[in-house]
């Protein structure tokens, strides 16, 4: 893991000791809350519906052991026990007292973490492939480049105030885990015809409430020139990008605005000017970054355990845990295990202090002191012996953390909502709950197969519904909460934007109105390998707003 | 005809949602806020709740419909119902959001 060097140290701690002084003087009334929003946003700090909300920064989704038995100690002493693990692989903590937030800070710079890059129109946190670094099909770590990211962009004086906020994502896997397409920037790491990795470099993706899957601008750009070309992505944008209008002002509407082709020449032509510059990136600082994210001591096992195989022999309920959470690691004998935040009935991605210093302790029994968080929202234990495996999951258990749905319908990715939310039209969290006790018989999930279902409590589409096989946005009408749905959509390699079925439903006919649409898939699917996705890009929409709606002339009439 | 209106805010120290009341002060209980019928008494109490931004009190003081029931004043919107709960609609799983601070 990256540790931090001397410079993050200091300009940590000088950030805790300057927003030390703000809140003091918000408290004693020389700053008024006008002067003072934007310096308490630059901290990650947000005033939500029922009190402050202190977002956390975890850098491309990794946590060692110990910060995490920090958030813990952060839940309990300052907040009420539990914390919100986000779809931008952060933490938020809920209920923080103003005065008591120079105090977290200064906790959290203790183990290398803050929440700088966490609100505000600069470059945001990089987000980043849960499997970074242990993935069997990873080209490369994507965790090297997006540490380099993070060095470049934290405090980047030319883009601290752009048009809007700015995400990047960086992958290193063919297999797209960290949704590049819907980014303002995506990073793909490449090879090409000479074997040489790369980046392929996406930009103009994003959801929110004009969702846009980004375009390629460049097929292959050397790693040596990362930070050059990303300089002139976001001096065009910053200069070109919108700022009469917050809604139209991200790059994915400039981008949309300019052409892909036009925008591409325009980064290619500023791009000439600095490749060449400060910004090229020497061959021994890319070996001193690497070296920090130097695989651990793996021990050199068989990649078959009998004593694996024998407890899943043993107990079905474990087989089927090791079916739907293991992903296979590059080391044989290892694998890489997703932990859940997504029980029967629970609140998508809230982890109890308990079980955060559960995690870190389980972490360093069975994960090499690691764990990643992942944009849907669950924990990822990168390092464990396929021989530790069956004792890690008895200890998993009891505490709610070992339930069998990675990637099943129950697995859902929610944003807070309408329950804490300042944004948000409608409640996400309670639809979530009960969608996930309605489909939760293992046989019922393991009959529907891959679906992703994601919830957004407002256009803004934290809960990135646009991306989901079936979307679920919250809108208001008249001071009552109403739910449309999507379907057909995809934030891989094959990304794609759902598309509505019709008119929204009620609180109450949400989930049943999920449930008819589960059963048409199911009812009309070719067999068992055509996935959800799969039938949606097969039939469209028809079939589920028969099944929804009634016939279509019967449709026709309703709306006349 | 409009319709009631009370004055909400966050409160500065913590962010807690708080109400205006008849006697110009701020209670974290929906039920002592004050209720006003018609808009130049609702206006004139959203002016007189700036004194408690001047004073550090609280942030953002703005007014909210209210529907007037036999049960007494009920928000019109979802928003304002779940912010008069002071917590989630939901019920506490892993963690309490219902429960106190620790110290």
């Amino acid at each position: 893991m990256y540790r931090y060097d001397e410079f993050d140290a200091t300009i940590v701690q000088e950030r805790v000791s300057q927003f030390r002084g703000q809140v003091a003087r918000r408290l004693a009334g020389e700053l008024t809350e006008d002067q003072f929003r934007p310096l308490r946003l630059k901290n990650g700090l947000y005033l939500q519906l029922h009190a402050y909300m202190l977002r956390i920064a975890v850098p491309y989704g990794v946590l060692s052991s110990k910060q995490m038995r920090k958030l813990a100690y952060i839940a309990r002493r300052y907040d009420r026990g539990f914390g919100h693990f986000t779809t931008r692989q952060n933490i938020q903590f809920n209920w923080p007292q103003l005065g008591d937030v120079p105090d977290i800070l200064q906790h959290l710079a203790e183990v290398e973490m803050h929440a700088i890059q966490t609100s505000g129109n600069c470059i945001r946190n990089v987000t980043a492939d849960q499997f970074a670094g242990v993935a069997a099909d990873e080209i490369e770590d994507p965790r090297i480049w997006a540490e380099i990211v993070r060095q470049w962009s934290t405090f980047h004086p030319e883009f601290s105030y752009l048009p809007r906020k700015f995400k990047i994502a960086v992958t290193g896997a063919p297999d797209d885990r960290a949704a590049v397409r819907v980014h303002d920037i995506g990073l793909r790491i490449v090879k090409n015809e000479a074997g040489e990795a790369g980046f392929e470099v996406w930009v103009g993706g994003g959801l929110g409430r004009t969702p846009i899957i980004g375009v390629a601008i460049r097929k292959f750009l050397p790693k040596e020139h990362l930070l050059s070309y990303l300089e002139a992505v976001l001096r065009v944008y910053n200069l070109l990008g919108r700022r009469d209008n917050i809604y139209k002002a991200r790059i994915k509407i400039l981008v949309q605005a300019t052409g892909g082709d036009k925008f591409a020449q325009l980064v290619e032509e500023e791009w000439e000017k600095i490749k060449d510059g400060p910004l090229h990136l020497p061959k021994g600082e890319i070996d001193r970054i690497h070296r920090y994210f130097a695989p651990p001591a793996y021990e050199k096992l068989d990649d078959i355990d009998p004593a694996f195989e024998t407890a899943k022999l043993e107990n079905p309920e474990f087989a089927r845990w090791a079916r739907t959470n293991l992903v296979k690691h590059r080391v044989p004998g290892y694998a890489i295990v997703n932990l859940s935040l997504k029980p029967e009935g629970g609140a998508p991605g809230d982890a109890s202090a308990d079980q955060m210093d559960l995690l870190a302790d389980l972490a360093d029994e069975f994960s090499l002191n690691e764990v990643r968080v992942t944009h849907h929202q669950n924990i990822v234990f990168p390092n464990v012996r396929k021989r530790d495996l069956f004792a890690l999951w008895q200890r998993l258990k009891p505490a709610k953390l070992a339930t069998s749905n990675l990637g099943f319908i129950s697995d859902i990715i929610a944003c807070p909502g309408l329950d804490y939310c300042n944004l948000a039209n409608a409640r996400s969290i309670p639809v979530a709950q009960r969608l996930s006790r309605h489909f939760s018989d293992p046989r019922k999930l393991d009959d529907i197969g891959e679906l992703r279902l994601n919830i957004s409590g407002c256009i803004n589409a934290c809960g990135h519904h646009h991306v989901g096989h079936i979307g679920i946005l919250g809108v208001d009408k008249q001071g009552q909460e109403f739910y449309q749905v999507t379907v057909g959509g995809s934030s891989k390699d094959d990304a794609s934007l759902g598309r509505i079925v019709g008119a929204a439903f009620s609180e109450d006919d949400i989930v049943p109105a999920i449930d008819t649409i589960i059963n048409t898939y199911l009812a009309n699917r070719t067999d068992r390998s055509e996935r959800f996705l799969d039938y949606v890009r097969r039939v469209g929409t028809d079939p589920f707003k028969e099944a929804l709606y009634g016939p279509a002339p019967a449709r026709r009439t309703a709306a006349e | 005809m409009a319709a009631s209106q009370m004055v909400t805010a966050n409160r500065l120290s913590d962010g807690a949602v708080v109400y205006f009341t008849s006697g110009k002060d701020w209670s974290e209980d929906f039920a002592d806020g004050a209720v006003w019928t018609d808009k130049e008494s609702a206006d004139g109490a959203l002016a007189a709740s700036e004194e408690a931004v001047k004073a550090r009190l609280v942030i953002g003081p703005y007014l909210f419909d209210v529907a007037v029931t036999d049960a007494g004043p009920r928000p019109t919107s979802a928003r304002e119902r779940i912010r008069a709960d002071h917590k989630p609609t939901f019920e506490p799983d892993q963690g309490s959001w219902a429960g106190p601070i620790a110290e």
